[in-house]
């Protein structure tokens, strides 16, 4: 392994991503430590969730490493490690809670009384207890939102993934959900996630500011406003976004 | 494991979604019965065999538009006309003309009957009057043409629902973002494909079932083989349109585009399909038949049902579409690299 940096769960290191003449993603380093939340803030288009998917695997990058737990990507028996929430919910709208939780959890290879203690303790999780046995269909926006979220935690990853997680979901529930990702990274789960709203980003531990496929900077929030002398994370993304175009 | 996660999930949203479930049993029961009211002929010269001299008779025949082709011994001649080289075979037996025709398409055998019965009144006016004695190698004479269309109706429309259901339902999954999902678990590509073939198989072996019961059983057509080799026929047929439905998806970025293929996939392998007499067409068109799946299951369901023939004269129909559906299948496989190089 070529990976020095042994408390990185996700290095990345000079990526490079076109289609075609198309640069979307310019020389991206950076490395995501263990426990912690890091957020990837830009507006759309910027580049945020081409990046995520990179990280999986989904998007081949043109030039560049990638390695997650120190495996160099992609490898298919890493993302048994890896929980993914697209931005677009992606569940069987005919099928209800129960019969998506099974199905997916079916494919991370969990079973029997594991499987069906993992679905009541992710539903749990995300509230939605009660609704196990709905069609998806009848689902609001903000429930399908939390039923993918739970999806993406059913195998216990290591790792989560999300792209913009918490679009569309109400601020009662927005403050739960964060303090579900707290309680996660607390037992040593590592989160990612993308987002494009400035308070959100502050409740990251850490933000990498992407624009026009840049990487802007990386540091924590506070560390962000301060060096640029700002008040407010919107300004600093400002003052970062202006000196390099 | 997966593979049997992916099964029960189609399985499930097939029984939550009646109206396609209705659509896939219910609509070819009803057009099938609406074809076997309505139907209208359409003009074709035969080709009849003669072993014996029957030259009189011949050169009247040729003179009405048929191909007579001169055979040497009764053997040659009931072989070709097993192969279906020849329509009918015509034989002098104590100076009577015997003929024996092939049977299984009614269109021909009423043009057969139709030529015999010109050619015989003009042969007639010169010497005694003939009365031919006329016999089937298969079929009867009470054979409708629905027991010709029924065995190539239900490969169409089997292949026409498995497309377009499967087609739409990968679409999907395309556009609602699970196949990204999807593709971010372990599940390896072969088993997406293997899963959605596996799904679809017992789904479609209900259908089979459903609709070859009920042409044979309901509307009584025409059925002398083995009901084992139908189903096999129409399995292999739905694994074809499966594949192909899945692989031509990725063409289609919605569910009208994926209508679209209908005049391109479905009807020019309807019309070439065997339905009408191939033999009236060019030549050229006629080879593009080779190329399409219908095709062989027509073929294949035609000899089991109507001439009663078992396996050894369908395995090149069934290896064929076996071959259909292992390329489809593989070419599926590679075509979700795109989304996922692992």
């Amino acid at each position: 392994m070529i990976n020095n940096d042994d408390q990185s769960v996700i290095s990345v290191q000079h990526v490079n991503k076109d289609y075609g003449s198309k640069q979307v993603l310019h020389d991206i380093s950076l490395n995501v430590f263990k426990a912690e939340i890091f957020g990837i803030l830009g507006p759309s288009g910027s580049g945020k969730t081409t990046l995520v998917k990179i990280l999986i695997g989904m998007e081949q990058r043109s030039s560049g490493d990638v390695y997650i737990l120190g495996t160099l990507m992609p490898k298919l028996n890493m993302l048994q490690q890896i929980g993914y929430m697209a931005q677009s919910d992606a569940l069987y709208t005919e099928l209800t809670a129960l019969e998506n939780l099974e199905f997916f959890a079916s494919l991370y290879g969990l079973r029997g009384q594991h499987r069906a203690q993992r679905i009541q303790e992710v539903m749990k999780l995300v509230n939605l207890k009660e609704h196990l046995y709905k069609q998806v269909g009848q689902y609001s926006g903000g429930m399908k939102r939390r039923l993918s979220l739970a999806i993406s935690l059913l195998h216990e990853p290591a790792l989560l993934i999300l792209d913009e997680p918490t679009v569309g979901i109400d601020p009662i529930l927005r403050q739960s959900i964060w303090r579900e990702l707290r309680s996660l990274t607390a037992k040593g789960t590592t989160i990612v996630l993308t987002t494009h709203v400035m308070d959100e980003a502050e409740k990251c531990d850490r933000l990498g500011m992407i624009r026009d496929g840049e990487l802007l900077a990386v540091d924590s929030p506070q560390a962000l406003i301060d060096a640029t002398q700002s008040s407010t994370l919107e300004e600093a993304f400002i003052h970062y976004g202006g000196i390099r175009s | 494991m997966r593979i049997g996660a992916m099964i029960l999930r189609i399985l499930r949203q097939f029984i939550h979604d009646k109206r396609t479930m209705a659509l896939m049993f219910i609509a070819p029961l009803i057009v099938l019965s609406l074809m076997s009211l309505v139907f209208s002929g359409k003009e074709y010269h035969p080709n009849i065999g003669v072993v014996s001299q029957t030259s009189s008779l011949s050169t009247v025949m040729e003179k009405l538009g048929a191909k007579v082709l001169i055979y040497t011994s009764d053997t040659l001649a009931t072989q070709a006309l097993d192969n279906r080289d020849i329509d009918a075979l015509i034989t002098l037996k104590d100076n009577m003309p015997q003929v024996l025709i092939e049977g299984s398409d009614p269109s021909i055998n009423k043009s057969v009957q139709l030529l015999l019965e010109k050619s015989m009144n003009q042969v007639s006016t010169t010497q005694v009057q003939l009365k031919p004695e006329i016999s089937y190698l298969h079929g009867s004479l009470d054979m409708a043409v629905i027991d010709r269309f029924g065995p190539i109706m239900i490969g169409v429309f089997i292949f026409f629902f498995v497309f377009l259901i499967a087609g739409i339902s990968f679409l999907r999954e395309r556009t609602t973002g699970t196949l990204e999902r999807l593709l971010s678990t372990p599940i390896k590509r072969w088993e997406i494909v293997i899963g959605y073939v596996g799904g679809f198989g017992i789904f479609t072996l209900i259908q089979a079932l459903l609709i070859s019961f009920f042409s044979i059983k309901v509307l009584g057509i025409m059925m002398v083989g083995n009901f084992g080799y139908v189903l096999l026929i129409t399995i292999l047929l739905s694994m074809t349109a499966l594949t192909l439905g899945m692989l031509l998806s990725a063409f289609a970025s919605n569910e009208l585009q994926m209508m679209q293929f209908i005049p391109l996939i479905i009807v020019p392998q309807i019309f070439l399909s065997g339905l009408l007499p191939l033999n009236t067409l060019p030549m050229w068109l006629q080879k593009i038949g080779y190329v399409m799946p219908i095709y062989y299951a027509a073929d294949a369901m035609i000899d089991v049902m109507i001439r009663g023939k078992g396996w050894s004269h369908i395995s090149t129909d069934m290896y064929i579409l076996l071959l259909f559906s292992l390329i489809f299948s593989t070419l599926n496989i590679l075509a979700l690299r795109k989304h996922r190089t692992m």
